[in-house]
């Protein structure tokens, strides 16, 4: 059929000539309806859309601060920052979190300790978007891996964090304390936006005493992020406010030194500088890493350490709480020379023992030969146990709790010391609410000779030598020398309020210590043997504090048990007696004599410390330890 | 009306010796310009939206010379080759969508794709846009205009095959796109406005039924996501919600080529392909826009002219019906970037990267070359 031939084409062209019409007035009406889509889009609501964009890409990061170093005395880097990497995950930007940990868990080499703590963390309150380390310390190798299957790994990143490390420390973790993460309870208490970008707070000592000064104020970063979260370039900065570095009194040297003399043993040594209260040192042996609690120790680590039968985590310097036995005996004698129960020159019968009356209880002196005629000086020298029971019964609780008060027992004297404990002195109204009883006699005679009740820490046992050493004048112990920033010392270290100890006779105090230079120097003194050809002069007292029992539900070995039940050496001192540089309190748990394993230990810090440090491989004991003395 | 209609053409044109030279190339200058406007202006906005890689403008830039000259081969054809060959193409188009369903490939859940070996890899259902319109132009074109209804089932049905075919694939927006140009071929040939109003009233009835029976679940999916994109935020609002972000942001004059944060930094998707308009929107601003819907509406503007100025009732037709195809590219792939209508896949013509679609649309202007340049020297 021949196209259109018998077809009205002029009439088919004019039909099909309207519809075009129709059809370009469609087309412009859509294609203006599109417009105004656009017009509206783009001017009309243009700002809420410019929000929108801006709030997709710009977020605001905290910028956590650089934490604050510490030093000792002698600008000895005790605790730093290092830069750690570590593979983290946001939760929030996570698709699917088991296929994520189980394609981390190939390339990576994570332990299931990494794992399970990831785990925990997971279910932890944490604020939104906050990235979750999964393991720490990547090698560069794992890195680069990483770098390589980023894209299809939403949500994780590799970053690089200043954590915590502690260089020395098995020889610092007791005296410094350390940081750990963040927990639910720190959550809480802690200002969430100076710590929007800190995991770390300080968990005990130094770190947490001086947690805001270490600290510093937080930094913000506004930065773009691409649609994965990725950061993409930093628009806007406002640098963090770094933490403060501070000195503290402690010396490297000797806290090392105080850790090898008690090397094997359990015990604590505190030094303390008497003329500023400057703790020197402060050990508790054994010692910890604390480093692996900075980044979360796991739980067999932990287990092994909480569990191990020398409790290496418990702070025996701060809180170990022991009787004072004849530690205790240079304080009772101040109390009973000022209190007028006894005189320099009064002098007793000791046969060997102490009777409250004729034919009671015989409370024994340590010789129990006994010592014969004896005055004060004498009863220090040897420590006689026989006149302290005396002048004790004739103190009575009330006098020897003044004074003992005086000197800082049964309370914490620390001035910035984070855990420190009060031991226990002992009164009447004590006695009343906790046992029921009243104070008989019997308490004052065992109270005589720093037995009985009272418990004091090492701590306290060398704050209260130290204030012997200052002749009665108080510096409350402290561990912070000064603050190497901008801020005052005095602004952050809080200020003493005990006052000197004023003695009826001033002079009393050079008597006293004339005592304890006896117990070091004179020809029945205890400790005779650890100050022999000592070129300086040293005041000391020799104690020894009787084990009473051991935990009961614990399986320890017959032979360990043995060794357990054997008196913890005591000894406290201060060199030299005329200008005290160190004053210390030393005690070796199961150690015997005082004056055979810890008077020995204090002459080898006093020489240390007036003398010069030895050297690698000298020997650290020097003089001749005294057996068979308290 | 007078005789010669709206649109007069005659061979006294004053272009017309200038004319003389494109003719014998079958080429017609004004439509050639705006296509190499609006081709060129893409790889710009493409090397944007593609986040600069250079290899996605070099492909789409051969992609595009392809297309150039398969435009150039369809306008040396005469129309009536087109029509007396329509039959013949359309059961070859039916048969490989048929052969797509048996042993097509394909990716995401529909195949799509024919793997003939020997042949590159081509969608069947491309072809089908260029001829069901010339299939339906073919055959109410035998008949005296406007149709009569028989005529009129008959064409719709030679729409309809194909598009339930693809539909199967499955590819709605292909599918729409294809019985769009059927039903337009129809609208130009004439057919009475009491029927146009009976058709929308029959799809406000079979609506429903197409949602309860018909679609699939992420096609409503699609629907409701248009109506409420915060419904849904991380998942299918998410292409909504980012490319409005992406356009309203842009404002007035943009943020500058190669600036925009909503495509540069992922967080608007397919900002290469379906949603490059939203690129354009948020670098170039709403004046941006307005040229590229400009350029459109002038391509438009000069097929229709085209269309109507066409000889015979078939190149009417074919011409009106194509062009028409074109336009419904543009709307609804910047209505659906915009947020006014649900998103299917429909690329912005012969700018969105992507092979198939701009190789057929340039036959497409091929054939409205062919149309305009093979003239008769007589006066109708």
């Amino acid at each position: 059929m021949p196209w259109g031939e018998f077809k009205d084409t002029a009439a088919e062209r004019r039909l099909f000539q309207r519809r075009t019409l129709v059809m370009m007035i469609l087309v412009v009406i859509s294609l203006g309806l599109l417009i105004a889509r656009m017009y509206q889009l783009q001017v009309v609501e243009h700002d809420i859309y410019t929000t929108l964009s801006d709030k997709n890409r710009v977020q605001v990061q905290s910028v956590a601060p650089p934490r604050g170093l510490i030093y000792d005395r002698n600008d000895q880097l005790l605790a730093e920052n290092r830069p750690v990497f570590s593979v983290t995950l946001v939760p929030e930007r996570v698709g699917d979190m088991e296929e994520t940990l189980a394609k981390l868990h190939r390339m990576l080499d994570i332990s299931d300790e990494d794992m399970e703590r990831f785990r925990r963390r997971l279910l932890e309150p944490r604020r939104p978007f906050q990235e979750l380390p999964l393991r720490y310390d990547l090698t560069e190798q794992e890195i680069a891996r990483l770098a390589v299957h980023r894209h299809e790994l939403p949500g994780v990143e590799v970053s690089a964090e200043l954590v915590r490390y502690y260089p020395h420390s098995e020889l610092t973790a007791h005296a410094l304390g350390y940081v750990g993460r963040i927990n639910r309870e720190e959550l809480q208490r802690i200002d969430p936006i100076n710590y929007a970008g800190t995991n770390y707070i300080g968990k005990s000592g130094v770190e947490r005493f001086y947690e805001e000064l270490l600290h510093g104020r937080v930094g913000y970063e506004h930065v773009e992020t691409n649609a994965r979260g990725r950061t993409l370039r930093v628009l806007e900065r406002q640098n963090p406010v770094p933490g403060e570095d501070i000195r503290l009194h402690m010396d490297l040297r000797l806290q090392r030194l105080a850790h090898e003399l008690l090397d094997g043993r359990r015990g604590a040594i505190i030094a303390i500088e008497p003329s500023s209260g400057g703790i020197l040192a402060l050990a508790s042996v054994p010692g910890f890493d604390a480093n692996q609690f900075v980044t979360g120790i796991g739980v067999e680590a932990y287990r092994s350490l909480s569990e191990s039968i020398d409790r290496p985590l418990f702070n025996r310097a701060l809180r170990g709480q022991y009787p004072p036995g004849s530690t205790l005996k240079p304080m009772l004698a101040v109390a009973a020379l000022d209190s007028g129960v006894t005189t320099r020159e009064k002098t007793i019968w000791d046969p060997g023992y102490f009777q409250l009356k004729e034919g009671g209880r015989r409370y024994r002196n340590w010789k129990r030969t006994g010592h014969g005629w004896v005055n004060l000086m004498d009863s220090m020298a040897q420590s006689t146990d026989t006149y302290f029971y005396q002048v004790g019964v004739e103190m009575g609780i009330d006098t020897m709790h003044e004074y003992l008060s005086a000197f800082g027992f049964g309370e914490d004297a620390t001035l910035d010391v984070s855990g420190a404990l009060s031991g226990l002195l002992p009164s009447k109204d004590w006695k009343r609410a906790v046992h029921n009883e009243p104070w008989y006699p019997g308490d004052s005679v065992n109270l005589g000779i720093g037995q009985g009740y009272m418990l004091a820490t090492p701590l306290q046992l060398a704050t209260a030598t130290s204030v012997i050493a200052n002749r009665g004048s108080w510096h409350e112990p402290r561990l912070l020398r000064d603050v190497m920033g901008d801020r005052a010392t005095d602004d952050v270290l809080p200020s003493g309020t005990h006052k000197s100890i004023e003695l009826k006779n001033q002079g009393d105090w050079e008597f006293i210590v004339d005592t304890m230079e006896a117990v070091m120097h004179g020809s029945k003194g205890t400790a005779r043997g650890a100050a022999k050809d000592a070129p300086y002069r040293m005041a000391g007292k020799t104690g020894t504090a009787q084990v009473f029992s051991l935990a009961e539900d614990e399986e320890y070995e017959e032979e360990e048990v043995r060794e357990r039940l054997r008196d913890h050496a005591l000894f406290v001192g201060f060199a030299p007696v005329d200008d005290p540089q160190i004053a210390v309190a030393v005690i070796v748990e199961n150690g015997g004599s005082g004056s055979g394993t810890a008077a020995p230990v204090a002459r080898a810090l006093f020489d240390a410390w007036l003398l010069g440090f030895p050297e690698e491989g000298e020997a650290l004991i020097v003089g001749e330890p005294e057996e068979g003395a308290n | 009306m007078a005789a010669g209609g709206i649109f007069n053409h005659s061979a006294t044109h004053p272009l017309s010796r200038s004319r003389g030279i494109w003719s014998a190339l079958h080429i017609d200058p004004l439509l050639m310009l705006l296509l190499l406007i609006l081709i060129a202006g893409g790889l710009v906005v493409l090397y944007s939206g593609a986040d600069q890689n250079m290899a996605v403008v070099k492909a789409q830039g051969i992609r595009m010379g392809i297309a150039l000259a398969v435009m150039l081969v369809f306008a040396q054809f005469d129309p009536a080759v087109f029509r007396r060959w329509a039959p013949w193409l359309y059961a070859l188009g039916l048969a490989g969508l048929i052969a797509v369903l048996l042993v097509g490939v394909g990716a995401k859940g529909a195949q799509r794709w024919l793997a003939i070996p020997g042949l590159p890899r081509f969608q069947p259902s491309e072809l089908m846009k260029l001829v069901v319109p010339m299939m339906v132009a073919w055959y109410l074109s035998r008949h005296y205009l406007p149709p009569r209804l028989r005529h009129l089932g008959v064409a719709l049905l030679v729409a309809l095959v194909p598009m339930v075919l693809i539909i199967l694939q499955p590819d709605l927006g292909t599918s729409l796109l294809v019985g769009a140009a059927g039903v337009f071929a129809v609208f130009f040939a004439g057919i009475s406005w009491r029927l146009i109003g009976a058709f929308f009233a029959m799809v406000s009835v079979t609506a429903p039924l197409m949602w309860f029976f018909g679609m699939r679940e992420y096609q409503k999916q699609r629907v409701l996501t248009l109506l409420d994109p915060q419904s849904d935020p991380l998942g299918a609002g998410w292409n909504i919600m980012q490319s409005k972000t992406a356009i309203g942001s842009g404002g007035m004059d943009g943020k500058g080529w190669l600036q925009g944060t909503q495509s540069h930094l992922e967080f608007l998707p397919e900002s290469h392909t379906d949603f490059i308009v939203a690129v354009l929107a948020e670098e170039f601003g709403f004046i941006g826009v307005l040229a590229l819907l400009v350029l459109y509406l002038l391509i438009i503007l000069r097929c229709l002219y085209i269309a109507a100025t066409a000889q015979d009732s078939f190149s009417r037709l074919l011409a009106g019906a194509l062009t028409m195809t074109f336009f419904l590219y543009v709307f609804v792939n910047v209505g659906m970037v915009s947020g006014l209508l649900p998103v299917v896949g429909v690329p912005l013509p012969l700018v969105s990267f992507g092979g198939t679609s701009s190789v057929t649309l340039m036959a497409a202007f091929g054939v409205l070359m062919s149309i305009q340049t093979h003239r008769r020297m007589i006066t109708a």
